[in-house]
């Protein structure tokens, strides 16, 4: 078994493989592989099942389930009103400046993919953002060259 | 200025965590008739925004046969400027448990879920950790309730319940038709109890404090307290526990920075309120208290006059163009077509009265579409446009 | 017993079945409301909206597909609030539409056209949003074309490929703004699991999912004068073609068919009734042969139960989900590919024609056949063997353009040499019809005598149920099939694939002990094919079925052994069943595909 196959049957023997626990078991695979590939979903649904076309139309409705490859971490800058209103552009030029990619675009080493995202829940302290699961708020461009910088020497 | 001002801060709700053991004990000593007696005559509504009775809801589920019956924590916060929930559940994570241990007691249920949004899943750890506390009590009291998280994954209609409960079976997050009810036919199948984080830690202070206490607070139709999430322009962005019922003035006197254009209430799917009508707006249910009363999910979003109203609306509808689900006609193309129409009329390639036809479109889509989300992208589209109109236009 | 309520519709008092919906209540009274996304096959969705209907105190619109009368709803169909929205919905569904109706394959057949059409959409008022678009257009596959431009995600293809068919090829993926109608990875159609049956195209309102025509490319062949060409319908075209030329469901058109084939030019018309009684000579014997080597020989390699290999949409489901029993098939061409692969062997023998010159066409209730004759075992006589598959659709197509009224055409018959056909061969068109023409002709060749059943009619195996089962006891047998004396043959008989899959699951389970299984991917049989005319529903399917076997009770022959071009075949090409022409020309092998 290649590691995506027994990733899969790992997380289908944690959660069961009935149809209510495909979410479960996608979100696990985008945990360790950031992205579901086609062959991942394919191994999903051998596994559980499930048409794959079942699966594929699933993952494309959730944001959080990347179906493109992206980078060890993925940084979600919220677009929503509050933070759209207190810098969000300028957070997003800072972080493009410092990585050299767009929204959307992974860096080459694979490191870093920048995305939007819809409203974070942290509205109060806009402007906001996710890298994978943790969340900075109160954004400034100063405060995203030390975060990034920590990441940076994190990934190395 | 003669104002009398009239805001009320109270709380309840983050406090006294420690009681939880004491009053699930006492209120599961109960009978579930008189625990769902004590909800109706509380008069507390879903917290969610859509404020059905949550008596009534509870009342429902115990009284439908089944098998398996479910109560639901949705925690799928997404309404753009809320965020009570994500407090209540760090803060005060006991008090839901034990609320959703209390519905489960009365309607017969088994099993919990809280549906967690994905954004929020720096949460989980600690939350687990609670829920095995909480395990261990039930145990230890012979209280056969269990509850798990479902984890969401980034789609703001699975707040919607039934979506919520199509995603927690594995599927695309789309409205169900309804009838039937969650009360009858939800999670599963299964007669279904679904409350918003919010809504269950009220009735914690309903079990705690007796019905009376809560009903005494706010005003006819709008009872007891709420959360409010502050954020936009204001100097003190964040979350407070306010008697419902009060106008709109006595909020922006609080909270505006002095230069207080217009007030989001109710996050991207609620109204706009200009300053002019500030003072003839009650924030509650129902009911003619001051002028026009509003029902909201708790998301107050302050707006001073440096903000173009086009781009928050631009904003709005860029939002709800991607999160619709996409099933149903009125709100995919109708959210695509109020967005560019706007759009093509501030550029100038639609005249004016191309807004006329957008109104009569969101009318459209307030009568038609399938779920609230569609329903309600009317609200902020024509309260901003009706009262900026002048903002729109080439 | 439900109870009946009280409802009004348009201010007249209705009583109704309590359950009903709003639309069924609508329809008892005579009083349509419109629908796109609903189709009587299909669960009911509610996504279109523009069934919306007002009920007098309800301040929202009520989807009338999805909900339920209740007792005192006092319903408006046709109210302004309810014209307005619905005008609305038909606006906005044309805004993202490729709305360039000329020239469209659906134009004049589209239910998104004829609502417009209806409630006289004169502008565009609303900003186009099809050009912004990136709309895809996959054309790769030899049955069916899927053109987003035209789609108006009703999702009536998504809930039949999976609600009738079990195969899931096609689901909703994205949202919002995105979501679209798409195969595994937005994969082209022939590259997924997709069976090419064409249910999908049937169900489909819009031009969104079509088959892919071959018309053009038939005209030109006749107008060849170096080319003979023949033509070949199928036994279902002769109960559907009716409905396409202004006629009612159930009307048998064979005549007329093929008096119109003849005025279009083919230089033959010809019948796949007859290769069907073939098919039953061929496939009655190897499961006599089969039933042998197992039950006497005990041979490891035969299995059972046999199925029927008819069906190239049932063929492709099963070389997709099921590839470990491709050994359980019927090694039989479908009827179509036997009567290619002699149009150009025998019957050019015959007709002393060149078979380079001939070009064989067929006409199908099927685009599943369009894939069959592209495969590439398919060229048995040395040449494709069927040049080009027609849809009935197709057909009716090319009877219009020829300005033939078809209603005043007088019947003609089909010419010979692979003309003549039985009873048996015609109930192959109908769910259960290739089993019963089995039946009659196994039965007879073992026992010496008719099947048992009154008139020939094998009842137990027809119907429209999804899964139906019969046993047939063998009694006093002939000497050399004694072997049988007292076996209960055991037959099995699904249509609509997900019917198939329960028979197949439960062989793979071991649960079910059938000796022999029909199998046809279609719901209804070849009747209710993916070809057949558009729309095509359960009433539909009931008429067209009472149709085929009016065919076959009004025929002289009724059992296919008795075909006497069957014989005459047998006598001057093929010597015997299973031989070895047979077994060059008629049987084939199959292919297993990727799961997912």
């Amino acid at each position: 078994m290649d590691p995506v196959q027994s990733l899969v049957k790992g997380l289908a023997d944690k959660y069961g493989r009935t149809r209510e626990s495909l979410l479960p078991v996608m979100q696990g695979v985008v945990q360790q592989e950031k992205y579901l590939s086609e062959y991942s979903m394919v191994e999903i649904a051998r596994e559980m099942d499930i048409p794959a076309s079942d699966v594929y139309g699933t993952a494309t409705f959730y944001s959080f389930l990347e179906t493109q490859p992206a980078g060890k971490f993925i940084i979600r800058v919220c677009k929503t009103i509050t933070c759209a209103m207190k810098g969000k552009n300028q957070i997003l030029f800072s972080i493009q400046d410092m990585l050299k990619i767009k929204v959307g675009e992974t860096t080459p080493d694979n490191r870093f993919t920048l995305l939007e995202t819809n409203c974070l829940g942290w509205c109060h302290k806009a402007p906001a953002m996710l890298i994978n699961d943790e969340v900075y708020t109160d954004l400034t461009p100063e405060k995203i060259r030390e975060i990034l910088s920590g990441y940076i020497k994190k990934s190395i | 200025m003669a104002y009398s001002y009239q805001l009320k801060r109270v709380d309840f709700i983050f406090k006294n965590e420690n009681n939880w053991e004491k009053v699930l004990a006492t209120t599961i000593k109960k009978k579930p008739e008189e625990i769902i007696n004590e909800l109706i005559s509380s008069e507390l509504k879903g917290r969610g925004g859509a404020g059905f009775p949550t008596g009534l809801k509870w009342k429902l589920t115990a009284e439908a046969k089944a098998k398996n019956k479910y109560v639901i924590c949705n925690a799928d916060e997404g309404e753009p400027g809320t965020f009570k929930d994500r407090e209540i559940l760090s803060r005060v994570p006991y008090k839901v448990l034990t609320a959703m241990a209390v519905c489960g007691y009365v309607t017969g249920a088994k099993e919990g879920y809280i549906y967690l949004r994905g954004e929020y899943k720096f949460l989980e750890e600690e939350l687990n950790k609670a829920i095995e506390e909480f395990h261990y009590y039930c145990q230890e009291t012979n209280l056969d309730f269990k509850v798990k998280i479902f984890m969401g994954s980034g789609a703001y209609i699975c707040g919607e319940e039934t979506a919520l409960m199509e995603s927690m079976e594995g599927r695309r997050g789309e409205p169900r038709n309804k009838p039937p009810f969650p009360t009858q036919a939800g999670y599963m199948d299964g007669p279904t109890v679904i409350n918003n984080v919010e809504t269950l830690v009220h009735t914690f202070t309903i079990f705690e404090y007796g019905a009376k206490k809560f009903y005494d607070l706010g005003v006819q139709y709008s009872r007891g307290t709420k959360l409010f999430s502050v954020s936009g322009d204001t100097p003190k962005p964040g979350i407070y526990e306010l008697e419902l019922g009060m106008s709109l003035q006595d909020f922006v006197y609080e909270f505006g920075d002095g230069d207080t254009k217009a007030v989001q209430v109710g996050g991207a799917s609620g109204f706009l309120v200009p300053r002019k009508k500030f003072n003839d707006t009650a924030i509650g249910y129902q009911g003619k208290l001051v002028g026009i009363s509003l029902p909201t999910g708790g998301s107050m979003m302050l707006f001073n006059s440096s903000r173009s109203m086009f781009n928050v609306l631009d904003n709005y509808l860029e939002f709800f163009r991607e999160e619709s689900c996409g099933q149903c006609t009125p709100c995919r193309v109708g959210c695509q077509q109020l967005l560019l129409g706007i759009k093509a009329v501030k550029r100038g390639e639609k005249p004016a009265s191309y807004l006329e036809k957008l109104l009569r479109l969101t009318e459209t889509m307030q009568y038609t579409a399938k779920c609230g989300l569609g329903q309600s992208v009317a609200n902020s589209f024509s309260s901003i446009v009706e009262n900026f109109r002048e903002e729109m236009i080439y | 017993m439900a109870k009946n309520i009280n409802i009004t519709i348009n201010g007249y008092p209705v009583d109704v079945k309590k359950g009903k919906t709003i639309l069924e209540a609508a329809e008892e009274q005579g009083v349509r409301i419109p629908t796109l996304c609903y189709h009587k096959d299909l669960c009911v969705a509610g996504n279109c909206r523009v069934c919306v209907v007002e009920v007098v105190g309800q301040k929202r619109l009520s989807a009338a597909c999805a909900t339920p009368c209740e007792d005192g709803m006092e319903i408006l169909t046709n109210s302004l609030k309810v014209r307005n929205s619905r005008k609305h919905i038909i606006e906005l569904l044309l805004s993202e539409h490729n709305a360039d109706c000329t020239k469209c394959y659906r134009n004049g057949s589209c239910e998104l056209q004829e609502l417009a059409s209806e409630y006289k959409i004169m502008t565009q008022d609303f900003l186009e949003l099809a050009p912004m678009k990136n709309y895809t257009i996959d054309m790769f596959s030899p049955s069916i074309m899927k053109d987003d431009s035209k789609c108006i995600r009703c999702q009536r293809c998504v809930r039949t490929c999976s609600e009738l068919q079990g195969v899931n090829a096609l689901t909703v993926a994205y949202k919002g703004d995105k979501m679209k109608i798409a195969t595994f990875f937005e994969k082209p159609m022939n590259d997924v699991v997709c069976t090419n049956c064409g249910q999908c195209v049937n169900h489909c309102p819009t031009g969104a999912l079509v088959e892919k025509n071959y018309i053009e490319e038939v005209w030109e062949a006749i107008a060849d004068p170096t080319k003979h060409v023949v033509v070949q319908t199928a036994p279902a075209v002769r109960v559907g073609l009716g409905e396409e030329l202004g006629m009612k469901p159930g009307e048998r058109v064979t005549g007329k068919m093929a008096a119109a084939l003849k005025r279009l030019g083919f230089n033959s018309v010809l019948d796949t009734d007859f290769t069907a009684d073939l098919t039953i000579v061929e496939e009655g014997n190897e499961l006599l042969t089969r039933l042998k080597k197992a039950l006497v020989d005990k041979d490891p390699d035969v299995k059972l139960p046999m199925a029927t290999s008819c069906s190239p949409g049932w063929i492709k489901y099963i070389e997709h989900l099921y590839p470990e029993y491709l050994d359980n098939l019927s090694t039989c061409k479908s009827p179509q590919q036997m009567f290619g692969a002699l149009a150009k062997t025998y019957y050019a023998k015959a007709r002393n024609l060149d078979p380079e010159n001939i070009v064989s066409v067929s006409i199908m209730p099927c685009t599943a056949k369009k894939f069959e004759a592209n495969r590439p075992e398919m060229h048995d006589s040395g040449y494709r063997d069927v040049d080009y598959v027609l849809t009935t659709r197709e057909l009716a197509i090319l009877i219009k353009q020829a300005g033939l009224d078809f209603e005043k055409l007088a019947p003609a018959k089909f010419d010979r040499l692979m003309g003549e056909s039985t009873g048996a061969g015609v109930i192959f068109g109908a769910t259960g019809g290739v089993m019963e023409a089995a039946l009659r002709t196994a039965y007879e060749l073992v026992t010496g005598r008719d099947v048992p059943f009154d008139n020939l009619n094998i009842m137990p195996v027809r119907g429209l149920e999804g899964v139906r089962k019969a046993t047939i006891k063998i009694e006093k047998p002939l000497k050399e099939w004694s072997f049988l004396d007292g076996v209960e043959l055991k037959c099995a008989v699904a249509h609509g694939l997900v019917n198939a899959k329960k028979v197949m699951d439960a062989v793979k389970a071991g649960e079910a002990d059938f000796h022999f299984i029909e199998i046809m991917a279609c719901p209804g049989g070849c009747l209710g094919g993916g070809g057949q005319p558009i729309p095509t529903n359960p009433e539909i399917r009931r008429k067209r079925t009472e149709a085929i076997y009016a065919e076959d009770g009004d025929l002289p022959l009724r059992k296919s052994h008795e075909n006497p071009e069957i014989q005459k075949l047998y006598k001057d090409f093929l010597i015997e069943p299973l031989g070895e022409k047979s077994h060059h020309l008629l049987h084939t092998k199959y292919t297993k595909r990727k799961h997912y």
